[in-house]
């Protein structure tokens, strides 16, 4: 039995499994440093150009089942690259080139191998690239492990530090028991319908025989708790502020970003293409874990004193933000998963641009040291131009003008939240708004109060530099301009 | 006539931080800003159609985020024309002010870029039309004004300025949560489209629960009864020109919110709700009152005032009748022009004598410096409804709105609100007699007076005389403003 492939459709992954190897080969015969970092950087760039060539093009499937096998069914096809996907590998390859920016200096510094670092990045960005794009359970399943192992090891990847071994196999358990969770939910599901395509799964569920009810609700919730790792969502959320603190700030940076939006897609796609007759069950725990993770993140953020947990926390309470569009079930549900969408993408710049300039000034203290939030004291002396972008991506993530980007985040999020019916929730999330406020808001007043001390560079490098103004020109054009992100979004979705 | 207001918002974004060395340099490019500001207002002004107070008139609509339904929707009506030009006045005052007398603290640069946003955020939100754009101009003041009042404010200034972004900020939130709610239900965001319906198509379970949303998120930023204790703290530790910015307008943010948007959208809501809102705002004027009576401190005395002036308006919205809503609008104004005055001298009272302490100010001050205290005098008796000035109106018009309220509202109610509002009334009297009784008349035995205080500079005087002629002109021809007002609020309700 043969299968044709459709290479365009699959180019984004393959581009970077092919410099992957490439690049384990090259480190194997002592390639420089630099070719190696210009060889990953410019492998993710390729990757990302391929993702903008293909955006403009139609609906491509791969990895579709055979017509024999097929029986009078949908046409079930395992890979397929449309708008959704394209837009999510697009945020991915991105947010991966400045990751991979804020590496550079990092690797030297903590004396970790490079040719490893940057395969495990690539291949955790293959993991990621494909989670987007896949359309049956168990190619979801796979992708996501693929994004996950490379992780494990990159977090652990300065070997003579014991919080990052700590981070390691705190972030490794946690993950392997709710990918057993999920397992199991998905041979719940699979029991109960006999299929592993998601388009096959949604008929299936809709016209299920009421004794194998229970069995699908169990089977879906598990699901859900998958996903909830990878989001670090209320109860999940445990790793995170360990392993953002543990492990290299760069991959910290990945963690929260490129891991945690491709987690999204993947909930999103299996919620709506998957188990759309069920929103009756999972649209209102969705509701319960956003309202709790926010609510969760917020409050302990509060009692933060290091800048990078201050940042864990509050990542872990954006994600309750972007759960809640999600809690509408399935009225509205389109409309829902083009908030989430939206929220991902910006959330996406201003955390980046806010990881950036941690890490850019964490470099003065070395690896083993975290800046607490009174080190960034006078910050605005020292250098103005990165304390007013530190401010500004902080007041995006906080929600409030200037910051208009993360505003226009919050008001598509309430948006969609308010129209589904559940305004319960949208009013939890203004009160939580205002807890987020405050301390972004002291860390933000922190930069501009004066402080006595020796003068030094903030942030030296220029890699984190580009990288502190790429994101900062994102953050700004979106806050001019936000109807980018939206319209692309709702053209997409 | 397309625009005016906007091309002077947008100007506006692109304050003086490139070329001008000095700070004097920088205080007289802010005056000339916002000079040109004031003069796009008044020229808006004169372009106005008078006869057709109603219509939406000098309107801007374009796309912006179509994906949401957002529209770039600006206009201007009777309702929000006299905010407009209250609001490029009153910033243009304050620079003025500045001229000569810059807050302590420095940074004089960034000083005039806050102002000149707020003043945009504030235009912003009066003439906005789309809800999500008014609820972007809503919250655009929040930022700069917790800054003004963290850079140059009084000793407990940081305490003051978190408890009032936090309190605004949650007011915005569940503001945000109600419009979207009528947003969503209705399917569409403009405003002008949503007031034409008057609340059809929306149930009432809807409109009870969008009102209450909104209507919190308006009581806050208004304040209302029991919202407000983030604005004494706010007030007392502000510089000057923030104080009088926050007294001046954002109040009003507050009060026209609700005329605007919470009552022509939601109005069986407001049915459900304006007994309510009447009690609170009652419970607002005893308490202000008797706060007032209270306070040593000056600053802090003049912001427990507005708590009460404010409930006077609040309560004449909750009577959801065209008088008492065009004395709500009325009531605005003057309090607006009233107690920017009351904080411009109290500004320079603490300048000069350096505390805002009433005791250790002592008496005398027609003594030591006769003019200051006769405006002061002036500025007293026109908050406390002196018949002839603005106060007198509004608080008059909300208690006759109370006498008669909508048919549907149960009267007893409200005439029992009026009966205790006109109590109010006299304690208001009575704690500014008090307190002029300290200050001005008697000998000079305070503490604090030790030295001669200056006499009131040019720039005071050229800052409050526009305010002493307002009050006077508005107070003897109340028609003036009246008239502007009357037929938008009459379209509200339905009528011609």
């Amino acid at each position: 039995m043969i299968q044709s492939i459709d290479y365009a459709a699959i180019a984004p992954p393959l581009i970077l499994a092919v410099a992957a190897i490439a690049l384990l080969l090259a480190d194997a015969f002592d390639a420089p440093r630099r070719v190696l970092s210009l060889l990953s950087g410019g492998s993710l760039v390729a990757a990302l150009a391929a993702v903008i060539v293909l955006a403009p093009g139609d609906r491509r499937a791969t990895f579709c089942l055979p017509d024999g096998l097929r029986g009078d069914g949908p046409r079930s096809c395992s890979y397929v690259a449309d708008d959704f996907t394209l837009l999510f590998q697009g945020i991915v390859l991105g947010a991966a080139v400045i990751v991979v920016l804020l590496s550079l200096q990092e690797i030297t510094d903590s004396k970790m191998p490079v040719g490893e670092y940057h395969f495990l990045l690539l291949a955790a960005v293959i993991g990621a690239l494909t989670l987007v794009a896949a359309r049956d359970l168990v190619l979801l399943l796979v992708a996501l492990e693929t994004l996950s192992l490379p992780v494990f090891a990159l977090s652990a990847l300065r070997r003579y530090d014991g919080t990052a071994s700590e981070a390691a196999l705190k972030l490794f358990l946690v993950s392997v028991v709710s990918t057993a969770v999920m397992l199991f939910g998905i041979s719940l599901v699979y029991g109960a319908t006999g299929a592993m395509h998601l388009d096959r799964i949604a008929p299936a569920l809709a016209d299920l025989p009421s004794d194998l009810d229970p069995v699908a609700t169990a089977g879906s919730v598990l699901i859900l708790a998958g996903f909830a790792f990878k989001v670090a969502a209320v109860p999940f959320h445990f790793w995170a502020p360990d392993v953002y603190q543990g492990s290299p700030l760069p991959v910290a940076a990945f963690l929260s970003v490129v891991s945690k939006a491709s987690g999204f897609a993947g909930l999103a796609i299996v919620l709506a293409l998957g188990l759309p007759s069920y929103a009756h069950v999972w649209g209102p725990a969705i509701g319960i874990i956003a309202a709790v993770t926010m609510t969760v993140g917020n409050l302990v953020a509060l009692r933060q004193r290091t800048a990078i947990r201050l940042l864990a926390w509050s990542s872990v309470a954006q994600s309750g933000y972007m759960l809640a569009p999600l809690a509408v079930g399935d009225d509205r549900l389109p409309e829902a998963v083009a908030a989430t969408t939206a929220y991902v993408a910006l959330y996406a710049v201003m955390n980046l641009g806010a990881f950036a300039v941690v890490i850019g000034f964490n470099r003065r203290l070395g690896a083993r040291r975290w800046d607490t939030l009174d080190d960034y004291r006078g910050l605005a002396r020292r250098s103005p131009a990165v304390a007013t972008a530190l401010a500004f991506f902080l007041i995006c993530l906080a929600g409030l003008p200037p910051g208009v980007m993360g505003l226009f985040a919050k008001v598509v999020v309430f948006r969609a939240t308010v129209a589904g019916g559940v305004t319960w929730l949208a009013a939890v999330m203004a009160v939580n708004t205002v807890i987020g406020l405050y301390y972004y808001l002291v860390w933000a007043a922190r930069l501009f109060t004066p402080a006595p001390g020796p003068s030094y560079d903030p942030v030296r490098g220029v890699p984190v530099r580009a990288a502190i103004l790429s994101t900062a020109t994102a953050a700004l054009v979106l806050s001019a301009a936000p109807q980018i992100v939206l319209q692309t979004v709702s053209q997409a979705t | 006539m397309m625009a005016i207001p906007l091309v002077g918002a947008l100007a506006m974004l692109v304050p003086g931080n490139r070329f001008l060395r000095t700070d004097a340099a920088v205080r007289v490019f802010g005056t000339a800003v916002s000079g040109a500001t004031l003069l796009v207002a008044i020229s808006a002004l004169m372009a106005f159609d008078f006869g057709a107070t109603s219509r939406m008139q000098l309107e801007v609509d374009r796309e912006w985020a179509p994906a949401i339904g957002l529209r770039f929707h600006l206009g201007v009506d009777g309702i929000s024309l006299p905010l407009v030009v209250l609001t490029a006045l009153l910033t243009f005052l304050c620079f003025l002010y500045t001229l000569r007398h810059p807050p302590a603290g420095g940074l004089i640069r960034l000083l005039t870029a806050l102002i000149l946003v707020l003043e945009v955020g504030m235009i912003g939100t009066f003439v906005a039309l789309d809800l999500v754009l008014f609820f972007v101009f809503f919250e655009t003041v929040l930022i700069p004004m917790y800054v003004v009042i963290v850079l140059w404010g009084g000793t407990g200034r940081r305490a003051a300025a978190y408890k009032f972004i936090l309190y605004t900020l949650l007011g915005s939130g569940l503001l945000l949560a109600g419009m979207l709610l009528v947003g969503a239900k209705a399917g569409t965001l403009d405003m002008t489209e949503l007031a034409a319906r008057h609340g059809s198509g929306l149930s009432h379970g809807v409109q009870v629960a969008a009102f209450a949303l909104m209507g919190v998120g308006f009581a806050v930023k208004a304040p209302m009864w029991p919202l407000h204790t983030w604005l004494p703290d706010a007030h007392t530790e502000a510089p000057t020109v923030g104080s009088v910015l926050l007294a001046g307008v954002l109040l009003k943010m507050g009060t026209y919110g609700l005329v605007r948007i919470a009552l022509p959208l939601a109005p069986d809501g407001a049915e459900f709700w304006a007994p309510w809102l009447g009690l609170l705002a009652v419970i607002g004027i005893i308490y202000g009152a008797l706060a007032c009576l209270a306070q040593r401190d000056l600053k802090r005395m003049i912001a427990y005032s507005s708590v009460g002036h404010m409930g006077f308006v609040l309560l004449g919205i909750a009577t959801l009748t065209p008088v008492g809503i065009n004395a709500a609008l009325f009531g605005n104004i003057a309090h607006g022009l009233i107690t920017s005055l009351l904080f411009f001298l109290a500004g320079s009272v603490k300048e000069r004598w350096g505390t805002a302490d009433m005791d250790a100010i002592g008496g005398g001050m027609l003594g030591t410096s006769p003019r200051l205290a006769s405006i002061l005098t002036f500025a007293s008796v026109a908050s406390l409804g002196l018949p002839g000035l603005a106060g007198f109106w509004g608080e008059m018009l909300a208690l006759l709105g109370a006498y008669r309220p909508h048919a549907d509202l149960p009267r007893e109610t409200f005439v029992t609100f009026m009966a205790v509002a006109a109590l109010g009334a006299v304690l208001t009297a009575a704690y500014f007699l008090r307190m002029l009784a300290k200050l001005t008349h008697g000998p000079a035995d305070g503490t604090a007076s030790a030295r001669t205080p200056a006499a009131v500079s040019v720039q005071e005087y050229a800052a409050w005389t526009p305010l002493i002629a307002l009050t006077l002109l508005v107070g003897l021809w109340p028609k003036t403003l009246l008239d502007v007002t009357t037929d938008p609020v009459r379209a509200l309700f339905g009528g011609g």
